[in-house]
């Protein structure tokens, strides 16, 4: 079983359209959704969702305001500015959770308290199952739920033999990026033409380079800028990074996603879905090849 | 007036945003502060005066020392120390920088040294733009400390334009935290609107009046944005069509307003609507 993760550095670049489209061209495989500060692959896929978990693994301190003195030894640990002065109450949006007021506090009226982070969802697409999942709104430790997202569809990709894991990452080079390629075969890049496109593409192949996974590129809308275009293939020659094909820059695309439609699906003598075609086979050579 | 332009989702044009409006006002400073990808550099077109390093404090455990007692291995919630026989290991890619560990050592055995985490550059554009970027280090997992770093550089004489990492977790929570306000950058797509949902919830859980910014607005799809607004009552500040153009001259890294600097007066009314926005609010009060 391989496991693929798509990621792009910038946002918008078209990762979540293009995993989309080749989940249909896969046809039998096992999604998941990476993104879960902002999950969109089941806005195209429509997942029929057969279980629902809630996650925890965000912890912030909580004060027993009955045992506080107001010493303020909290404040004076504190290193993430969590706690508030005068007051000592406790900001959870900055509490990190680290524990270290807790630990100090004479009156010992501080405790680590385990909350919602999110929840996971087990389902069922056309293509095959797909785990996703929903972050709180300001939750923290969004990499803990991803590595969870991850690791289901691994179990599930192994108990039901399937040959591919499919997973749609998040934009960046922090953490939730991190979290969402450790352990896979295969990073598939989508960039576009741009000038911050590339400059972030260079950014996160950086860090794929640094946990030594093999990549494939794809250019998204390569049209709309050739002569960026050349230089991005310029530099995955020298990055050793497989161009796997280009994407034009087509209206149809947006055409389709609104209406919560494949172009492979929906019109398959298009221009795109031809190239998107021709993208699978090349993924479907680099992962036989390996 | 300290304004931040996020969005739930990335590739929407927050960075369009920020830039465009930083060029269409005066007396303006711009922060970037998408520290994973800073990308207004390529739009502002300046060179960087100044430049500051920016370190965190991570454990390093003195062996003759440490006598094996696992406290701080214990103690750390994020799993940044290990026991390997009887010694300790660190792992500072995962290390919080907390702190904890160091006060817990019954033996005085740990000490903190600085890591690299980013770094913080400063120029002024020729347009009189005060700028200053965020940037985390490949390798590094956590932003905010560069993000707070960042803020601190904000000049109160100003009118300080924030551009905020996509999301709605940490980083996107400090670069708009003490916003007087926010503007939500969005696209005519379920993608778009789904995206906006998250980030409008996280608006209302801060309690920061926003309104929000159609980026590739086609008028046949743009309801997609206005049912929800209209349901939600957030007002809709303005709407920037999708033309080729546009697309190219951002590829390019060159702000529409200069070749099209009709559109710097779009931008003027927005800032005034939110100032007038702003200052109904505070007669309220």
């Amino acid at each position: 079983m391989k496991k693929i993760t798509v990621i792009s550095g910038k946002g918008g670049t078209g990762k979540t359209t293009v995993v989309a489209n080749l989940a249909y061209l896969a046809k039998d495989l096992v999604l998941a959704d990476c993104d879960v500060d902002a999950p969109n692959l089941h806005l195209l896929l429509e997942p029929k969702v057969n279980k629902s978990e809630i996650f925890k693994s965000h912890k912030i301190a909580l004060k027993d305001n009955d045992k506080c003195i107001n010493c303020g030894t909290c404040y004076d640990v504190c290193r993430f500015n969590a706690v508030e002065p005068i007051s000592y109450n406790i900001d959870g949006y900055k509490c990190e959770g680290c524990g270290v007021c807790v630990a100090m506090c004479p009156e010992d009226a501080l405790s680590l308290k385990l909350l919602e982070t999110g929840n996971i969802y087990q389902s069922t697409t056309e293509f095959g199952p797909m785990i996703h999942a929903h972050l709180n709104v300001g939750a923290d430790n969004s990499g803990k739920l991803i590595s969870e997202v991850r690791e289901k569809a691994v179990e599930i990709g192994n108990k039901q033999d399937k040959e591919l894991i499919l997973i749609d990452g998040s934009p960046g080079i922090g953490c939730p990026v991190i979290s969402s390629i450790t352990g896979v075969d295969l990073v598939l890049f989508v960039t576009e033409p741009s000038k911050s496109g590339f400059s972030d593409l260079k950014r996160v192949a950086k860090v794929i380079k640094h946990f030594n996974i093999p990549a494939l590129a794809v250019i998204n809308k390569y049209d709309i800028n050739e002569g960026i275009s050349e230089e991005i293939e310029k530099y995955l020659i020298e990055e050793k990074i497989e161009l796997v094909g280009k994407i034009s820059f087509s209206s149809d695309v947006v055409d389709s996603l609104r209406n919560a439609k494949l172009i492979v699906q929906d019109d398959q003598e298009n221009r795109i879905s031809k190239e998107l075609a021709n993208i699978w086979h090349g993924i479907q050579n680099r992962i036989n090849y390996n | 007036m300290k304004l931040t332009v996020l969005s739930g989702k990335g590739g929407t044009g927050k960075t369009t945003v920020s830039v465009n409006m930083a060029l269409s006002l005066s007396k303006i400073q711009l922060l970037d502060a998408d520290v994973e990808e800073p990308n207004c550099k390529y739009f502002i077109g300046t060179d960087f005066d100044k430049e500051e390093k920016i370190y965190r404090k991570v454990p390093k455990v003195d062996q003759e020392k440490c006598t094996a007692c696992r406290k701080c291995v214990d103690f750390c919630e994020y799993n940044a120390l290990a026991m390997m026989i009887d010694e300790v290991l660190v792992f500072p890619e995962i290390c919080h920088s907390c702190g904890g560990c160091k006060r817990i050592c019954p033996v005085n055995a740990i000490n903190e040294v600085d890591r690299e985490l980013g770094n913080l550059k400063h120029g002024v554009n020729k347009y009189g733009i005060d700028f200053w970027q965020g940037e985390l280090n490949i390798g590094e997992e956590s932003s905010v400390p560069v993000i707070e770093e960042l803020k601190e550089k904000t000049n109160p004489n100003k009118n300080v334009i924030i551009d905020a990492q996509p999301g709605t977790t940490c980083p996107t929570i400090e670069a708009a935290a003490d916003s007087d306000y926010c503007i939500l950058v969005t696209e005519p797509t379920p993608f778009g609107l789904s995206d906006l949902k998250l980030a409008s919830e996280l608006m209302d859980e801060l309690k920061i009046p926003h309104g929000v910014i159609i980026n590739r607005a086609e008028e046949d799809s743009d309801y997609i944005i206005e049912d929800f607004c209209e349901e939600r009552n957030i007002n809709i500040l303005l709407k920037i069509p999708f033309i080729r153009d546009f697309a190219h001259l951002y590829s390019n890294g060159i702000p529409f307003v200069i070749d099209y600097p009709t559109w710097k007066d779009e931008f003027k009314k927005v800032f005034k609507e939110i100032r007038g926005v702003l200052d109904e609010k505070d007669n309220g009060n």
